[in-house]
């Protein structure tokens, strides 16, 4: 009884969540409902031109599709190159310290400097297709950046190491006693991956792609600086960039961003949805 | 084609050989260092082997390389001619038992014990048939479509055996699978798998740090010490004739005492020091003038007899059955004497043991 009312008491060390939930409510709640609302107040038309015209003006439209068509192979691409290289590197070597440390590096580098770099190496007259043509292994023109293929590198290289980190944790949460016990019953390498690992990495890939994904719809810089942002490469955020500061239409703008996020949100919540089917449990076997 | 690569696997073997298998690694200084160094043992099929031994003694390595899980560095095992100790574990088939039980969690009990069963490509309905008489070995029918996280540490513990002997491997092997369980379920599941035993006769290896589970389990008991089998032998020889002073002390051995070698005919040896005079039997030859005489606190008694110790009681900790009673003799030599005697701390009493229970090794220092 008195158990119960002193649980129903208020406890005041929940006083400590306020600072965050002060620091929540002013800096996400408060803009981001700012931004729905004025999403609806166009400057001119009913409540929902913003949208109507988004929908209707093929130069915006598209770029919904153009965003996906970049963030959703990159993210494929580098989900699944980090689970492989992850799932390699699960034992721990001075080998694997240093292979993490290597692919782990860019992660540090901003999207801007991998841009510089790329131009460098990647661009028509840079290393990479001087040193091929003085091969004469390609002799064509080699055409990597300001293009939609310039985007999709600067993506991997950026994207890639947080998906190998974040799997790389997920993997070696995995009790590797699972594996062994695999084996005396008769799975291969291969069987083991399928039937242990596969299954139990599942919710963390799940999470990576969720992360991942977000990160590259997002895409701005690169698709400015190595991407050709007048045409194949014209993301969303571009679209809500123009808006915002070149037609100072801060109202389209929101629209823009709203239908981003909505857009980013869809995809989230289909692959939370297929995580809930999946077992989500601790990954070890039993006790101790 | 792979159903026909186990079956050949299964076929019945007669004996398991393993010839002076080792397993070095390199510690961070780059010495090598010997986890387990020629371990020569030969079982024969339905025997029940218990690896016994303290912790970092190698048993679970030796199991470890038995399975195909660490590769060795030296020596070879062979299922009769048949040399193994180079195959991976999934080509040797032998069912393992973890100490953690190592089930795996995403799936239900029923696939995890079916899973040797799957990997072999065994026919679905051959498969229900099997798993549901390893359920009903184990005694665990009806508890199949739950998951492992949903079961109790001796169910798990259960669907962890079931998983291993459903593929009816030639060798079973377990490692320390009672460790984790609470003292009355050990004790249950100890006849459990003694049960299992009798029932499937599968060659079995058991590895554990706990004496008794050892004695009331096996066939052989292979005693280890730092990577070395110490001794080879039935659990009755094991318990009342240790090969050297090491396994003494392990099987329960607790009074160690170093005297000065007396008078010797033939295996019967007059020890002296300490104000004590005992007629002991040498287990190996005595090289030196001291020699280490180890007794089993069960082996002392209260009363008058031979090897009469005098000494006054320090403590009593009481047993239920029998008391285990401290004394300290005029010399200061403190003795441990399990007796169902009444004693109390301070009571002068006079201890007996038969020259025969006296066990004589050489001393520790020049063994």
């Amino acid at each position: 009884m008195s158990a119960l009312s002193a649980r129903l008491k208020p406890d005041p060390a929940l006083l400590l969540v306020a600072p965050a939930v002060i620091f929540l409510l002013l800096f996400f709640i408060y803009p981001f409902g700012y931004g729905f609302v004025l999403s609806f107040t166009p400057a001119e038309g009913d409540w929902l031109a913003n949208y109507r015209k988004f929908f209707s003006d093929e130069h915006l439209w598209r770029t919904v599709i153009i965003t996906f068509q970049l963030s959703l192979p990159v993210t494929i691409l580098n989900v699944g190159l980090a689970l492989p290289i992850a799932f390699q590197l699960r034992r721990k070597t001075a080998y694997q310290r240093w292979v993490t440390t290597l692919l782990v590096i860019p992660i540090t580098l901003g999207t801007v400097l991998i841009a510089e770099g790329m131009l460098t190496y990647f661009g028509p007259r840079g290393w990479l297709s001087q040193f091929l043509q003085l091969l004469h292994i390609y002799d064509g023109p080699i055409r990597l950046t300001h293009n939609f293929i310039g985007v999709v590198i600067s993506l991997g290289i950026s994207g890639f190491p947080f998906c190998f980190l974040l799997m790389l944790s997920y993997v070696t949460g995995i009790d590797p006693t699972l594996a062994r016990a695999a084996a005396t019953l008769g799975a291969g390498p291969f069987a083991q991956f399928r039937y242990i690992y596969l299954p139990l990495l599942m919710p963390g890939l799940a999470i990576t792609f969720c992360l991942a994904f977000v990160q590259a719809f997002s895409v701005f810089p690169s698709a400015v600086l190595v991407g050709a942002p007048s045409g194949p490469t014209r993301v969303i955020s571009l679209a809500a960039y123009e808006a915002a500061f070149e037609q100072y239409d801060y109202s389209m703008a929101s629209a823009v961003a709203m239908i981003m996020g909505f857009s980013q949100l869809v995809v989230v919540v289909i692959v939370l949805a297929l995580r809930r089917s999946l077992y989500r449990g601790p990954a070890s076997g039993g006790k101790g | 084609m792979q159903t026909a690569e186990f079956a050949a696997m299964n076929s019945n073997f007669q004996e398991l050989r393993l010839a002076s298998v080792s397993r070095h690694f390199e510690n961070p200084s780059g010495q090598r260092i010997a986890a387990l160094h020629e371990l020569t043992l030969t079982i024969k099929r339905g025997e029940f082997i218990c690896l016994l031994g303290p912790s970092g003694c190698g048993k679970t390595t030796a199991l470890n390389c038995i399975a195909g899980l660490l590769p060795v560095t030296g020596g070879t095992i062979s299922l009769d001619e048949r040399r193994i100790d180079l195959l991976p574990p999934e080509k040797r088939g032998f069912g393992m038992v973890f100490q953690n039980y190592a089930l795996f969690p995403h799936m239900t009990v029923r696939k995890n014990v079916a899973f040797g069963l799957m990997m072999r490509g065994t026919k679905s309905d051959e498969m229900a048939s099997r798993v549901a008489r390893a359920f009903r070995l184990v005694q665990l029918t009806g508890h199949e479509d739950k998951l492992p996280g949903q079961l109790s540490g001796g169910q798990q513990q259960r669907v962890a055996i079931a998983r291993a002997i459903v593929i009816e491997p030639p060798l079973l092997l377990m490692d320390e699978p009672l460790s984790n369980l609470d003292a009355k379920l050990r004790l249950e599941m100890r006849a459990e798998i003694r049960r299992i035993h009798r029932e499937l006769d599968r060659t079995t290896i058991y590895v554990t740090h706990d004496q008794d589970e050892a004695l009331s389990l096996a066939d052989r008991i292979v005693v280890m010490k730092d990577g070395l089998v110490q001794q080879v032998a039935g659990p009755e020889e094991v318990y009342a004739e240790p090969s050297n002073i090491h396994v003494a002390r392990f099987m329960g051995y607790r009074n160690v005492l170093e005297l000065e070698v007396g008078a010797r005919n033939g295996i019967a040896v007059t020890l002296e020091g300490s104000g004590l005079d005992l007629q002991g039997t040498a287990k190996q030859e005595l090289s030196g003038p001291r020699a280490s005489v180890a007794i089993r606190p069960e082996d002392l008694s209260v009363g008058a007899g031979p090897n009469a110790i005098r000494g006054r009681v320090e403590n009593v900790e009481y047993g239920g059955h029998d008391s285990l009673a401290d004394v300290k003799t005029a010399g200061g030599v403190l003795l441990h004497a399990r007796t169902g005697a009444r004693v109390a701390v301070g009571d002068e009493v006079s201890l007996t043991i038969t020259p025969e229970r006296v066990l004589v090794y050489p001393a520790e220092g020049a063994a």
